[in-house]
């Protein structure tokens, strides 16, 4: 078998996977020629990657309630929420930063605890739990800030996780430094971890990648590993946004991919009884996932807070819609059992990167919702008829 | 020259990779009942899927005549014009509407834009006297057992003026006396004119009712038989479905040398709460290390509940009485419990609770022991796959490969992925229930040897079974159930049919 044809098989078998990717970079391409380069431009990458931050994390966690079967509509004004309680924790009460930000995720798991007992041992359906929580959670946004109406944080460490950068280790110079050791740090485990992984497949005698494709594959993704790293070290290098999403995305796809944990989720989405009767604990799930998802709120709220410097009486509005969105884009099934939090992170993105790309060329707001409905529907469409079609 | 009601001429279809047909020819003569037999994968339900529309005219290859008229269908709809009704394995009745509602869906009634309920009960009311039913028709579909549902459907049929009557699997969900009353239904049918054609894996049926059998095998027609004048035996069908002769269904065993009481239960009375009665009275029961053990008895009579309320009880039953696993008193409230203390159940519902039908082979297979396969919760994938493999070889799963989704595969070869699930865990203790249900006879008897083989090396099965001969041939003792209480227990060598019959139908 040929390379190319290796190639094409290898695209062939995941063409639903490999298709969001495709479909970013097609975006991305597009805006960087409609908008002369602004588009692709280091400021405009990182301003992109900072705004999608805390829908990126809200995405994660609602990934695994998608293939749970579940909903939860009550994140966003949640996020919102614990974003008021940190703001005036830390005006109001002169509590150090550090410390509310534990606690408003503390905060956050102990809500979603709720939400899970409410789903997986009362029996009432989460879209009604969640729609609930997110009148329940809209009505306290109001009565905490109702009184001072938008509250400004003025705590500098708190505003930098919004809009702050890593710091480097070489001042003044023109590139970040730190950010490309990171980013070569990265490449080279990406590298070593990939080969590992191939040399233990041989080990059991398992079909890998020929040579030439899989060196190619490994130059592929180093390149583009290392084009984001010098595009956002000839700015202001790694924002702290970045790092955290990285962080969430890092655990959450380790988890769901790689341990029992994640095996079990996904098999209580795929089918409940027989997760059951194979011995795993579905209200056990039901209570992780909830938990999850509103601690995972909670960051978001903290993200959006900083981003802003401070809370208004509206935040959070529509993230959870957002968030479903950018799932849904990336691959989940809203019948269960499907769906990976990398492909709700591309979902995010996309989504964000029309919104910002749209915003560059000047096209109207009304437009804007309506272009990504459409990309909504288009997404799940080409999602279905490729799933149809590997029946 | 006899005259046929329908022909098939040199149909082919493909899909991607398989050719599911290749050139079949089946015809049907008026007022005859036709079955039509074959291995699961043989192509019996694509050849129905053709005949009823599923798949559109130009989908496929050949001709469709009905009363010598060739026949394009861009749909079912086309198909029941012509007067074709299918009645699929699994029912499509909607559980929370009435008799009545369900009978006319889709050709509702009406006066004016409104439907006429008076006329619809009263037409309702006919045709489920022509199927001998006697229910109230604005009863809900969900409160009818599944004999009934069946009943249901074929007035459903019998409602839109019926020609042809196509019964996937009819009798499968049913238990002996259902299954009678249904078989003797599609006489009556033919008496009034009604041709029907029925794909089945029950060969006694086969052999009771058929005027002509077909058999299909690979994809093409093997031989159409005439079962009218000549006496057509089992063995001759089983002969011609899988091309050559199984001369003992159930493969004969070495003599097991039984060892202790592995479980037992005594005096096991379970409460429903969901139904609000008592479903199990005064269970006494045991198995010995290397026996098998059958649990035969009607559907309802208890058998899954029992097993159910041993393993893990998730139906959440209120359970009085006592339980030895491995000589240990135990009581189990979640499954994962069960399986730590050395028992394992493969249920009867494999595609409902027992496998993930979205996920791969070794995924399923895996699934209640990743213990097993994986370091502080990590998995180890690799090894995940060698285990598959082996697992797939030594049971002869027929796929390509071990990420192979498993709601593509067959009946047989999905009822081994559950099976494998079980084994994995390495229990001592197995309970199967209704092991071979649905799956072809070169499985059947795959599951039989394996069976064997478990009890050779030690294990103690439970085989709950509505299959009379099955539960003769494989077990080793008997307890028979009815009405949720043990009313006999038999050693294998004295059992009959006839008398597991009599004490099931206390």
């Amino acid at each position: 078998m040929s390379v190319f044809e290796e190639l094409r098989h290898l695209l062939k078998k995941n063409i639903r996977e490999y298709g969001m990717y495709i479909a970013l970079a097609v975006i991305i391409i597009a805006f960087g020629i409609m908008t002369d380069g602004l588009f692709v431009s280091a400021r405009n990458i990182s301003t992109l990657l900072n705004q999608t931050g805390y829908i990126m994390v809200l995405a994660v966690g609602m990934t695994i309630i998608i293939v749970c079967k579940h909903i939860d509509l009550s994140v966003g004004f949640l996020a919102g929420f614990t974003g008021a309680v940190a703001a005036i924790l830390m005006t109001k009460h002169g509590v150090s930063e550090w410390l509310v930000i534990p606690i408003v995720m503390v905060f956050g798991l102990l809500v979603g605890l709720l939400n899970g007992f409410m789903v997986g041992k009362l029996g009432i359906p989460s879209y009604v739990v969640s729609l609930a929580g997110m009148f329940i959670w809209r009505g306290l946004l109001l009565l905490v800030t109702q009184e001072t109406g938008t509250i400004i944080v003025p705590n500098k460490g708190f505003n930098a996780i919004g809009n702050g950068f890593i710091p480097d280790i070489v001042p003044d110079s023109d590139v970040h430094i730190l950010t490309l050791i990171i980013g070569v740090a990265g490449i080279a485990i990406f590298i070593i971890n990939s080969v590992r992984s191939r040399q233990n497949k041989i080990k059991y005698q398992f079909e890998v990648l020929s040579m030439p494709l899989f060196v190619i594959k490994l130059v592929f993704i180093s390149i583009i590993i290392g084009g984001i790293t010098w595009i956002l070290a000839s700015y202001n290098g790694l924002s702290w946004t970045v790092v955290i999403c990285l962080a969430v995305v890092m655990i959450y796809h380790f988890i769901t991919q790689r341990t029992s944990l994640g095996r079990h989720i996904y098999a209580v989405g795929g089918n409940d009884s027989a997760a059951q009767l194979a011995g795993i604990n579905v209200r056990k799930i039901t209570y992780i996932i909830f938990g999850s998802m509103s601690m995972l709120a909670a960051v978001s709220g903290i993200l959006f807070t900083s981003r802003l410097q401070s809370a208004t009486t509206t935040a959070g509005t529509l993230f959870e819609l957002d968030a479903i969105a950018s799932a849904f884009v990336g691959g989940a099934s809203a019948n269960g059992g499907v769906g990976k939090v990398t492909g709700s992170i591309v979902g995010a993105l996309v989504m964000s990167a029309l919104t910002n790309g749209m915003n560059l060329m000047g096209v109207d707001i009304s437009y804007q919702y309506a272009i990504r409905g459409a990309v909504l529907i288009l997404a799940v469409f080409f999602d279905v008829q490729t799933r149809k079609r590997g029946k | 020259m006899e005259s046929y009601i329908l022909e098939m001429r040199n149909i082919s279809k493909e899909f991607p990779g398989v050719k599911a047909l290749d050139n079949v020819n089946f015809k049907v003569k008026k007022g005859e009942i036709h079955c039509l037999v074959g291995e699961n994968g043989a192509g019996k339900s694509t050849l129905m899927k053709v005949l009823s529309g599923v798949y559109p005219y130009g989908t496929y290859e050949g001709d469709i005549l009905i009363d010598g008229i060739v026949q394009k269908y861009s749909g079912i709809a086309d198909s029941e014009r012509a007067g074709i009704a299918i009645i699929y394995q699994e029912l499509a009745l909607v559980p929370e509407m009435t008799v009545y509602d369900n009978i006319f869906l889709g050709h509702e009634i009406t006066k004016g834009i409104s439907i006429d309920e008076n006329e619809t009960i009263q037409k309702a009311n006919e045709v489920l006297r022509k199927v001998g039913l006697k229910v109230n028709p604005s009863t809900k579909i969900k409160d009818l057992g599944v004999g009934s549902q069946q009943l249901i459907e074929i007035a459903k049929a019998l409602s839109k003026n019926v020609k042809i009557l196509i019964l996937d699997e009819p009798t499968a969900a049913l238990n002996e006396i259902d299954s009678q009353n249904l078989l003797n239904l599609i006489r009556e049918l033919k008496k009034q004119g009604v041709t029907s054609i029925m794909i089945s894996h029950k060969l006694k049926e086969v052999i009771s009712i058929a005027d002509t059998i077909t058999v299909l095998r690979d994809g093409k027609t093997i031989c159409s038989m005439d079962a009218t004048a000549n006496q057509i035996t089992e063995n001759e069908i089983i002969k011609h479905m899988v091309g050559r002769e199984i001369d003992n269904i159930y493969p004969k065993r070495s003599n097991v040398k039984m060892g202790d009481v592995t479980l037992e239960i005594k005096n096991w009375n379970v409460f429903d709460p969901n139904v609000g009665r008592q479903i199990l009275h005064n269970i006494n029961l045991k198995v010995r290390k290397g026996e098998i053990v059958g649990i035969s008895g009607l559907v309802g009579a208890g058998r899954t509940e029992l097993a159910m309320s041993i393993f893990g009880n998730t139906r959440g039953y209120k359970i009085n009485g006592e339980l030895y696993v491995n000589g240990k008193k135990q009581f189990f409230t979640h499954p994962r419990y069960a399986l730590e203390a050395g028992l394992a159940y493969v249920t009867e519902d494999r595609k409902g609770d027992g496998l993930i039908l979205i996920q791969d082979i070794k995924r399923n297979i895996s699934l209640a022991n990743l213990k097993k396969i994986s370091k502080f919760g990590v998995i180890n994938e690799n090894e995940e796959i060698r285990i598959a493999n082996d697992y797939k070889r030594s049971m002869n799963i027929k796929a390509p490969s071990v990420e192979q989704i498993v709601g593509n595969l067959s009946g047989g070869n999905q009822q081994k992925v559950s099976l494998c699930k079980s084994l994995f865990v390495f229990p001592n203790i197995l309970i199967l229930d209704e092991p071979t249900r649905g799956i072809d006879v070169g499985a059947k008897y795959e599951i039989y040897t394996i069976m064997n083989r478990l009890v050779e090396e030690g294990m103690s099965i439970i085989m709950i079974s509505s299959d009379l001969l099955e539960v003769i041939g494989m077990s080793d003792r008997i307890y028979v159930m009815a009405e949720g209480r043990v009313t006999g227990e038999i050693d294998a060598k004295d059992a009959s049919e006839h008398r597991i019959m009599e004490m099931a139908t206390i």
